[in-house]
């Protein structure tokens, strides 16, 4: 064993810093701290590392991206400052989205812009050029909105001249903006997908094809106000540059984990695995170290925390220590977790009857959303406390791109599915699970014939599992529902978006903070740039 | 009337694109679906196939096979027993790049030679009393490249003997019926395999190549991806790193070895026993520290590509599409010390990469030198580093 590998015992008592939760933020956050020169722990619950992106091998010979299943919004800065390509990081572009209709149809976007128009043009001729003005547009907002991604968020409610700099840098930053894009934005940030999308486009496939990415992990249906900031959300990932595009991991967003803990581990961070805080102990108003669940202390003059809002204020330490203000904030912080996954192990590709034996289309997402009633309908289940009866499903066959995936010739087949609300009305999700799961392989079946055949293996992850396993409150994906006044100044709450907390030395850092969810890194890293900054005040 | 190579009536109903170049005379698909890009994740993730053909074979037989070919490249043959393949080159009597290749050893007296351009009546001229048949067996070939970490298990699934090749080791074998030599050879950097068949054996080879390989995702790529995958490995083109001498019209397009980084290649090149054609002067060049240039990897500082482009208002591009130009490379005050010869994004990389000729006192590995671009139609300066090449080795490839 290295002197870095993982371990089941922390090698000291004391550390500079001790970090809270091994996902992918408690990793970049901690590898910062790290190579900055503190001597970092970080404190991991599972048996592996990677939170909510891990794969595992739940079946002999099939490697499940349990949860979270693809890359986007990755940081490229982390990419670099961490050295992640040293350590093995391989994003593999998806090349392509699939797109089945109910009628038998599909829509299938590749990488060729003629020949996507083309495509586009044999469900609508209007849509094509509608397309272009439409991609242009979004990356024009994306092009708006990255900086503030990559930047603390400016302390609303602050005076001191740091903080009216920060404010001033803002003004700035979107007064320089065309007011075009200034507008569009808003209309993004406030408005729903459906709204948007109706401006550009008529044809029901491809509006369904986009508005899917409003809803993704949130409780809002395309046609909810709010839908237009997820929209804007999963289009702003820049993979290679390109807005909007995702990749797959070499061996899943576990395989990209994995990296992160080896360069976090390069530069030092000891790893702890298979256990649990229980608490962070204060003293006069000061965090100064961790006790563990079996009772060992650990002493550190930082504890981050990379968990969601919830643990982090209301669990980690006593609300009573804490501003009654912020309390409240975070007690009514909503989580609602609305999102599930159902995972296959498959004996071959699926079928699609208009493609034939084709099966490059699976390189990508293949998106069961074909419209936006169909996405609005889904979602209507969920308003009255129930999950959908056809639900939406977001796959991905990442073995098609990724023989370490499955064994030859065989598949696995990861699917998001919505919605599945946290609280069920008149049920509960350990009841319902594979009820749930059978309505899920219900609806590939319909798009899919013969997929039920296939199927070797069958995983099913309620929002319930995802509370359980990954920790995060109610399986909320993102740390906290992505809506306006959840985000930016104001997540997880007014006054506290900054990374710190009312307790000095004690910090967040996880995606219930700012820029959010999706496996993004940026809440990790700028939170250390506040720990360093703090730190080298003291 | 352009040529179809071996491989043809099968990868014709395998391009989705209709995609394909003229490469010495024959058609040699770009790519066979939309994507390049995908088509280099294969080779980089799981495997791909690639129709080498067209490349020029010679075999170079007889008593004096050894004496004969030690006397024209530059790299001394004598240290390839049989069984083994060199990366070569041959230069002319300046000491100038004439061309490069593989020379494979089959047995004492056998070798085979590749290149990309006929080389036939060179070869031939040079024989003299030597008792030594060069043949031109280009037409009489197939060639399939199989790239990429999966390329082992699945030639293996063929030819067991696969398994145990060397890097740069070859071995005779069959695929199904047909006879073939697998050498552990490529253009790629990667691990892979290049397949030698009789044309009339080519289809059936390829269909058992593509039936064992597709359970793993492997797939056709095309020269678009060949040209990503093999700027990442550092593996010089003719007419693009370098130029062939004899075509050269002034001594700025010609280079040596030594300019070129091979100068490893010329290991031996003070035993007396062993006249090549350009060793006089490449001796002299090496003995009197005259070479013009280092060649060298560039990596370049993302930092200040993203900042260029940002402050023009505009997104940094990250195109894994190969440069067809040369960009200059300048010091800290503005001199040129070189040029890029070849530039592109690298996705494994995550980074701008070149290959690079520069002054040897810019050469060293970690220096800065400043890469022209072309921002908003004005020309800008981006830092990069130099490196060594190749710029992406995997453990791999080799072992």
């Amino acid at each position: 064993m290295s002197p870095t590998s993982p371990t089941r015992t922390a090698k000291s008592r004391e550390y500079d810093a001790i970090v809270i939760g091994g996902g992918h933020n408690g990793l970049v956050n901690a590898a910062y701290l790290a190579k900055a020169g503190l001597s970092v722990l970080v404190v991991e619950r599972r048996h592996l590392v990677g939170g909510a992106a891990i794969t595992e091998e739940l079946y002999p010979g099939f490697q499940f991206t349990t949860f979270s299943y693809a890359l986007s919004l990755l940081r490229p800065d982390i990419i670099h400052e961490l050295d992640l390509v040293r350590h093995g990081f391989m994003p593999i572009l998806m090349p392509s989205s699939f797109a089945p209709m109910e009628n038998g149809d599909y829509l299938l976007l590749g990488p060729d812009r003629d020949e996507n128009l083309k495509e586009i043009m044999r469900h609508s001729a209007h849509d094509a050029d509608a397309m272009d003005r439409y991609e242009h547009d979004v990356e024009r907002v994306c092009q708006l909105v990255k900086p503030l991604f990559d930047r603390v968020p400016p302390n609303l409610f602050g005076k001191s001249p740091e903080d009216l700099a920060d404010l001033a840098w803002l003004r700035s930053h979107l007064g320089d903006a065309p007011a075009k894009v200034l507008h569009d934005a808003v209309r993004m940030l406030t408005g729903s997908a459906a709204d948007f999308l109706d401006d550009y486009f008529e044809s029901d496939i491809l509006k369904g094809y986009m508005a899917s990415s409003g809803i993704i992990g949130t409780k809002v249906g395309p046609m909810s106000q709010g839908s237009g900031l997820v929209l804007l959300y999963h289009s702003l990932g820049e993979h290679d540059g390109q807005f909007g595009a995702w990749a797959f991991h070499k061996g899943g967003n576990g395989g990209f984990t994995q990296v992160l803990a080896r360069a976090a581990q390069a530069f030092g961070v000891e790893i702890l695995l298979e256990s649990e805080v229980d608490h962070v102990v204060t003293r006069d108003g000061r965090a100064v170290g961790v006790v563990l669940g079996d009772g060992t202390e650990l002493t550190s003059r930082t504890v981050v925390s990379a968990v969601d809002p919830r643990r982090t204020f209301l669990e980690l330490v006593e609300p009573r220590e804490l501003p009654t203000d912020l309390v409240e904030n975070i007690n009514r912080f909503r989580f609602q977790g609305t999102s599930a996954k159902v995972n296959f192990a498959l004996d071959g590709a699926p079928r699609y009857p208009a493609l034939g034996d084709r099966t490059d289309q699976y390189r990508g997402f293949t998106n069961i959303g074909p419209s936006m009633e169909y996405l609005e309908r889904a979602f209507d289940d969920a308003k009255y406390g129930w999950y959908s009866q056809r639900p939406y499903l977001d796959c991905a066959v990442q073995s098609m791109v990724d023989p370490d995936m499955a064994p030859p010739g065989k598949h696995v087949m990861s699917c998001f599915v919505q919605y599945a609300p946290y609280h069920l009305r008149g049920s509960d999700w350990d009841t319902e699970r594979e009820k749930f799961g059978d309505t899920v392989q219900a609806t590939l079946e319909s798009f899919f014939p013969g997929f039920g055949d296939l199927v070797l293996h069958r995983e099913v992850v309620t929002p319930l599992d995802i509370e359980r396993v990954v920790g995060l409150s109610e399986g909320n994906i993102f740390a906290g529902e992505f809506f306006a006044p959840q985000m930016y100044f104001f997540r997880p709450a007014p006054g506290w978006s900054q990374y710190r907390t009312p307790i000095d030395g004690y910090y967040q850092c996880g995606s219930g903070t700012h820029p959010g969810g999706c496996v993004m890194g940026a809440p990790g890293k700028l939170a250390s740039g506040q720990i360093l900054a703090d730190l080298r005040q003291e | 009337m352009i040529r179809t190579t071996p491989f043809h009536p099968r990868l014709s109903e395998l391009s989705t694109t209709g995609l394909w170049s003229h490469w010495a005379g024959y058609l040699s698909a770009q790519k066979y679906d939309m994507s390049a890009k995908h088509e280099y994740f294969g080779i980089r993730n799981s495997a791909g196939f690639f129709d080498s053909s067209p490349l020029y074979k010679y075999w170079v037989r007889g008593r004096d096979a050894e004496r004969f070919l030690a006397g024209v490249l530059a790299r001394d043959v004598r240290t390839c027993r049989p069984g083994r393949a060199q990366y070569t080159i041959w230069c002319d009597d300046a000491g100038f790049l004439l061309e490069d290749g593989v020379v494979f050893r089959h047995s004492d007296n056998e070798f085979m030679l590749t290149a990309a351009e006929p080389n036939l009546g060179y070869l031939r001229d040079l024989v003299g009393r030597l008792d030594v048949e060069v043949v031109d067996v280009s037409q009489e070939y197939g060639v399939l490249a199989v790239q990429g970490p999966r390329s082992r298990e699945i030639l293996a699934r063929l030819s067991p003997d696969v398994a145990a090749l060397p890097y740069f080791g070859h071995a005779q074998t069959k695929v199904g019926a047909a006879s073939v030599t697998v050498s552990r050879t490529g253009f790629t950097g990667d691990l892979g395999y290049e397949i030698l068949v009789p044309a009339a054996d080519a289809l059936p080879v390829l269909d058992a190549v593509i039936e064992a390989g597709t359970p793993y995702g492997m797939r056709p790529f095309g020269e678009q991806a060949l040209l990503m995958a093999r700027i990442e490995a550092g593996l010089l083109l003719v007419d693009v790193d370098f130029s062939s001498s004899r075509y050269a019209w002034t001594d700025h397009d010609r280079v040596t070895p030594v300019e070129l980084g091979l100068r490893w290649m010329l290991r031996g090149i003070d035993d007396p026993e062993r006249p090549f054609v350009g060793r006089k002067a490449l001796r002299a060049e090496i003995a009197g520290g005259t070479s013009r240039w280092a060649t060298v990897g560039i990596v370049v500082d993302w930092q200040d590509w993203d900042r260029v482009w940002t402050r023009a208002g505009l997104v940094p591009p990250k195109d894994e599409t190969p440069l067809d130009y040369e960009s200059m490379l300048y010091d800290a005050d503005g001199g040129r010390v070189g040029y890029a010869t070849s530039f592109m994004y690298s996705p494994v990389l995550q980074r701008h990469i070149g290959i690079a000729r520069v002054r040897p006192d810019h050469g060293a590995v970690g220096s800065t030198v400043g890469l022209e671009v072309t921002v908003n139609h004005q020309y800008e300066t981006v830092a990069a580093q130099v490196a060594r090449l190749p710029l992406f080795n995997p453990e791999r490839k080799t072992a």
